[in-house]
C-alpha cells in the first residue's frame, strides 16, 4: 500500500501516458497476481490484465485520484467477471468442501521443509510453489479476500469496497481462509483441540 | 477458533492492524491472560510468515509489460491513432456500400499522407499486432478453412489475401481480421505457432512498396515481402528464423495470384 493519495490526472494535456506510467502501471505485478490467482491460470491471467491495462489507460482521464491500485484492481476484477461470465460461470463454481488432492500433493511436496537440505534455495522454491498451490485451492471467495489482504495488503475497507461486501463479510472470510491455509500449512497445534474451525464460519 | 470464538475477528484484527488503539490495547491484554487466543494468534503469525515466502506473489511476465508499454505508446500516440475498435466494428456493421464509402475515404486518407518511413510502419505493424491480442479482437471471422477466410474478405478490402492452411508446417490457421493501419483498412490473416500468434498482413504491391524487410522490434518479428502483386508483412513474438519460416511456409502454399 504505498502510492495512494497520488494527485489525479487532471489537466489531460499534461501527458497522461507518462502519469499513467508513473501511477498505475507500478501496479503491473500485482494487478497480475490478483488475476493470476482469480483465474488460476497464466495465460488468462496475462489477457485479464493486458484488457484491464488498455481500459485503465482510456478510462485514466477520469480517475479522480485516491488508491491508484485499488481503481485498477476494480478493473482487473471486472475484467475477470467478464471472462468467467463467458466461461458459463464455471470458473465461480468451485465446491466449499474441496480441499483437495492437489493439495495434499503440494503438501507433500513441501513435507520436508524441515530437514536439512544444502539446496535452501531449491527447497524454499518448492515451498512458495506449494504455498500457491494450496491458495489456489481455497475456495471463493475466500480466495480471493485472502489474496488482496495478505499478498496485497489492502485494507478491510478497500477489500470491502471493492468486493461490494459488508465489512463485517470480509473479516469472516478473511479469519476463514487462514484457518484453512493454516490447516494445511502448519503442523496441527498443540491447543486448537479438536475443534478447528472450519465449521465455525459458515455465513 | 481454538480458544475464544468470539474474539476471532478481534484476533484478526489485531494482526492486520485494522482495531483502533481500545479495542486493540483489550486485545492485547487479553493475550497475556489467554493462553489458548495467545497460541492461536503466535499460529496465525507464523503462517503470514509462510504466506510471504518470496515467490508466492506472482510477477508479470515480462512479455506482458513489453504489451503494455507498447499499448500505452501506441495509444498515446496521437497521430496514428486508429479509431477505436467499436467504431470500425461499426462500420462494417453498416454494410457494403457505407464500408465502400469508407474504404475510399480510407484510400483517399492514404493518397493525402506521404509515404510512411518503414519504421514508422514497423512500429504500427507492432502496433496492430500487439492490438489484435488485446480484448479478443484477434479474428473477426474464426475458421480452419481457407476456402471461407478468404472470401469472407470479399466486398470488406481491395485484395483477395490468399489464406492457405498451414498446419502441416506448424502454422495452423486460425482465421481473419479486418485492421486499420497506415491509414487504410487492412486484411489480416492469423495463424498459430505453439501458444504464438502470427499476424499477417496483406495490402496490393502498388500501394506499397519496398524491399523484402526484417525487423525487430519491442520483442517482436516483422518480415515483409512481395509476391504475386501482393505485400506481406508477418508480425509475431516468435524468432525471426522462426517467422522466415512462416513466410516460406506461406509462400510454397500459396499460389501467387
Amino acid at each position: 500500500m504505498t502510492s495512494r493519495q497520488t494527485p489525479p490526472a487532471s489537466a489531460a494535456g499534461s501527458d497522461p501516458a507518462r502519469q499513467f506510467r508513473e501511477t498505475v502501471l507500478p501496479h503491473l505485478d500485482a494487478a497480475y497476481n490478483f488475476a493470476r490467482y482469480l483465474s488460476r491460470d497464466a495465460t488468462v491471467a496475462e489477457d485479464i490484465v493486458q484488457e484491464a491495462f488498455l481500459r485503465a489507460f482510456r478510462a485514466f482521464p477520469t480517475w479522480r485520484g485516491g488508491s491508484a491500485k485499488a481503481w485498477l484492481f476494480a478493473i482487473v476484477r471486472n475484467c475477470f467477471l467478464n471472462w468467467a461470465a463467458g466461461q458459463g460461470g464455471a470458473a465461480r463454481v468451485v465446491s466449499e468442501s474441496t480441499l483437495s488432492e492437489t493439495q495434499a500433493e503440494a503438501l507433500a511436496n513441501a513435507v520436508d521443509l524441515d530437514q536439512e537440505d544444502p539446496e535452501t534455495a531449491l527447497i524454499r522454491r518448492k515451498d512458495a510453489e506449494a504455498i500457491r498451490a494450496v491458495i489456489e485451492e481455497l475456495p471463493e471467495p475466500f480466495r480471493e479476500t485472502l489474496v488482496l489482504r495478505e499478498l496485497e495488503e489492502l485494507s478491510y475497507k478497500e477489500i470491502a469496497a471493492l468486493t461490494a461486501t459488508p465489512i463485517g463479510t470480509v473479516m469472516s472470510r478473511l479469519a476463514r481462509a487462514r484457518q484453512m491455509l493454516a490447516d494445511m500449512l502448519l503442523p496441527p497445534s498443540d491447543l486448537a483441540g479438536g475443534a478447528p474451525a472450519a465449521q465455525e464460519v459458515r455465513r | 477458533m481454538s480458544a475464544c470464538p468470539d474474539k476471532t475477528q478481534l484476533l484478526h484484527g489485531l494482526l492486520d492492524g485494522e482495531l483502533d488503539a481500545v479495542n486493540a490495547a483489550a486485545f492485547e491484554a487479553h493475550l497475556k491472560t489467554c493462553e489458548a487466543c495467545n497460541a492461536e494468534y503466535l499460529r496465525q503469525l507464523s503462517l503470514r510468515d509462510r504466506v510471504a515466502t518470496p515467490g508466492v506473489a506472482h510477477r508479470a511476465p515480462e512479455r506482458l509489460r513489453a504489451n503494455i508499454e507498447a499499448m500505452i505508446a501506441e495509444e498515446a500516440a496521437p497521430a496514428a491513432h486508429p479509431p477505436p475498435r467499436s467504431v470500425r466494428r461499426a462500420w462494417w456493421a453498416a454494410g457494403g456500400a457505407g464500408a465502400g464509402g469508407l474504404i475510399a475515404a480510407a484510400l483517399a486518407l492514404t493518397i493525402a499522407i506521404p509515404q510512411m518511413t518503414e519504421a514508422s510502419l514497423d512500429r504500427q505493424l507492432v502496433a496492430g499486432h500487439v492490438r489484435s491480442l488485446l480484448a479478443n479482437h484477434l479474428v473477426d471471422i474464426q475458421t480452419s478453412n481457407q476456402h471461407v477466410v478468404r472470401p469472407w474478405f470479399n466486398g470488406k478490402v481491395d485484395v483477395a489475401p490468399p489464406a492457405p492452411e498451414l498446419a502441416d508446417q506448424g502454422f495452423p490457421l486460425v482465421g481473419g481480421r479486418l485492421d486499420y493501419l497506415d491509414g487504410r483498412v487492412t486484411p489480416a490473416i492469423v495463424y498459430k505457432r505453439r501458444l504464438h500468434t502470427v499476424n499477417l498482413f496483406v495490402w496490393p504491391a502498388e500501394t506499397r512498396t519496398g524491399r523484402d524487410h526484417v525487423a525487430r522490434r519491442d520483442g517482436y518479428s516483422v518480415v515483409e515481402w512481395t509476391e504475386g502483386g501482393l505485400r506481406f508483412a508477418a508480425v509475431s513474438d516468435i524468432g525471426v528464423d522462426e517467422l522466415q519460416q512462416f513466410r516460406h511456409a506461406f509462400e510454397a502454399a500459396a499460389p501467387a495470384s
